[in-house]
């Protein structure tokens, strides 16, 4: 069953084409995550989901319903994290928390997502005090208040220190086994690799790729083979590694000599990424 | 209507712990009743109808009090929410956007009502000022001029581009206005330029009414003009803010 179905989704910002014909479908349950450099589309294609843009073509529905036309009753259904965490700085935490679990027909309890997103802590702390990392665990736990069946995710992890985008990772699979459906956007490809059962590769408003992380890095025929000999670095690529080594391994051990530093790797996500998106990575903090 | 009530509180929260806005928009008012009383509460104002200097300024204290918190204090706090994006945020909640339109505006309501009682109390206390008698009258035009003023706070925000232009383009109109249409002082005495400014301004208007019913006895209806003047500035603010209402940030686009 999907969650979310999207067919030929256009928009333009003026003489922009932001997104330019763009499909994919989401499982119910699934964790999809959209990947791209800055510009590339992600956050409007995620926010006509959400139903704050329309779209200038194609068809859109998200639980059953277009987003464009979706009223409270959807919302109720959904939980969303944008680009940049907004609050009310005046109130604590768990009072945050509560306000927003008001909007919800069956939110979960309070104490619970305060624990669920590692802010025990700081539970009576006033959001202007928290650091930047721990209002966006704010942010998404204001999303999971109402038990949404689908939450999107515009880079959650944007800004954090690799202790606390752990952190994060493991709450977002502890609601993936809760059965959850996940969109989230990403430009951290170890992210979308640990977390996604599924990514599309989005530039220049197109999809260039989609699939499992792992499908999408044997997409590239080339595993790598390294290792020394007198001091020089060796470096072969091929596409049939197991023949290559038997050979490089029979060899040296027919010669009674080491390998030095030999290391196999299989290309990354990141490869694909690099080869599909021209090379870019962007550093930026949002 | 569930929805409503948990924002109403949730809004009546968030302004009592908002410091600085309160300072501003709620205590300022009060605390330029008691100076200002104090220093000419006592004089008889030839101009005014041989008024008390403390009365005609507790009257002029409330209209300054309604713009100060409908006009200024909302049109600030909600430039903020929208370009810190707390309004993007909230739409994508199930709170449907009238109730919460309507909640905020109850809450700053609300406050305006405390502020009202606390002058007439400290005029009571300080100046001994009798309680005002037309309640009705003096009920209805401070809610038709409060919900007026609040509707061109809202409409105002449409012009306002960023957080920071907030404050300054806010103070920038109310505090003249507030001049301008004998808030603090009878404008009897300004010069004609300014009393052609002023019989333009909403609050002028306002004023004239809430005056006529503390000081001299009157009743709503007997100033069918005046009320049509707040009544079109109000209309005008909700057609702006109509037109121009942005749940987000101007920056995004």
């Amino acid at each position: 069953m999907s969650a979310i179905s999207v067919r030929g989704l256009r928009k333009s910002y003026g003489a922009l084409e932001a997104v330019r014909g763009v499909d994919f479908e989401v499982q119910v349950g699934e964790v999809f995550g959209l990947l791209g450099p800055n510009g590339a589309g992600k956050t409007t294609t995620v926010e006509i989901l959400e139903g704050y843009r329309k779209r200038d073509a194609g068809e859109v529905e998200v639980l059953g319903v277009d987003p464009a036309r979706a009223g409270g009753a959807w919302r109720d259904r959904i939980g969303v994290v944008l680009q940049s965490s907004a609050m009310y700085q005046t109130l604590s935490v768990t009072e945050h928390l509560r306000l927003f679990a008001g909007y919800y027909s069956k939110p979960r309890p309070v104490d619970e997502v305060v624990e669920l997103v590692g802010l025990g802590q700081k539970r009576d702390e006033l959001v202007r005090r928290l650091s930047g990392g721990q209002r966006r665990r704010l942010d998404l736990g204001l999303a999971l208040v109402g038990d949404p069946e689908l939450i999107f995710l515009d880079e959650p992890t944007t800004g954090f220190d690799p202790h606390a985008r752990r952190q994060a990772w493991e709450t977002l699979r502890s609601l993936r086994s809760l059965g959850k459906t996940i969109v989230l956007t990403t430009h951290y490809l170890d992210e979308a690799d640990r977390l996604c059962d599924r990514v599309a590769v989005l530039r220049e408003g197109e999809i260039v790729a989609a699939g499992p992380p792992s499908q999408l890095s044997a997409t590239l025929p080339a595993t790598e083979i390294r290792y020394r000999e007198n001091g020089r670095e060796v470096v072969l690529e091929t596409d049939a590694p197991t023949r290559v080594l038997n050979e490089l391994t029979a060899k040296a051990l027919a010669e009674n000599r080491e390998l030095e530093g030999l290391v196999v790797t299989r290309p990354t996500l990141e490869d694909v990424y690099l080869q599909l998106t021209g090379g870019e990575i962007d550093e930026e903090v949002g | 209507m569930r929805l409503f009530r948990h924002e109403l509180k949730s809004e009546l929260l968030l302004y009592v712990r908002s410091r600085e806005l309160a300072f501003f928009t709620f205590l300022f008012p009060i605390i330029l009743f008691v100076l200002l009383g104090s220093s000419y509460g006592n004089d008889r104002i030839k101009s005014e109808g041989n008024v008390r200097g403390a009365n005609f300024l507790e009257a002029g204290m409330i209209g300054y009090g309604a713009i100060s918190i409908a006009f200024a204090g909302l049109a600030i706090v909600l430039v903020l929410r929208r370009e810190s994006g707390v309004l993007k945020r909230l739409r994508a909640t199930p709170l449907p956007a009238p109730a919460y339109i309507v909640a905020l505006l109850s809450s700053f309501l609300a406050a305006f009502a405390v502020e009202v009682l606390a002058i007439v109390v400290l005029g009571r206390l300080l100046f001994s000022i009798g309680a005002p008698d037309r309640i009705g009258s003096l009920v209805l035009i401070l809610l038709l001029g409060a919900v007026s003023f609040a509707g061109l706070g809202i409409g105002l925000t449409a012009l306002i581009r960023s957080a920071e232009g907030a404050s300054a383009v806010v103070n920038a109109i109310y505090l003249p206005m507030a001049f301008i249409s004998g808030a603090f002082f009878s404008s009897h005495s300004f010069p004609a330029f300014l009393r052609w400014i002023a019989a333009a301004l909403p609050l002028t208007y306002f004023l004239r009414i809430v005056r006529g019913v503390m000081l001299h006895g009157h009743e709503i209806w007997m100033y069918p003009g005046s009320l049509a003047m707040i009544a079109a500035w109000g209309v005008l603010g909700v057609v702006l803010a109509i037109r121009g209402f942005r749940w987000e940030p101007v920056e995004a686009g």
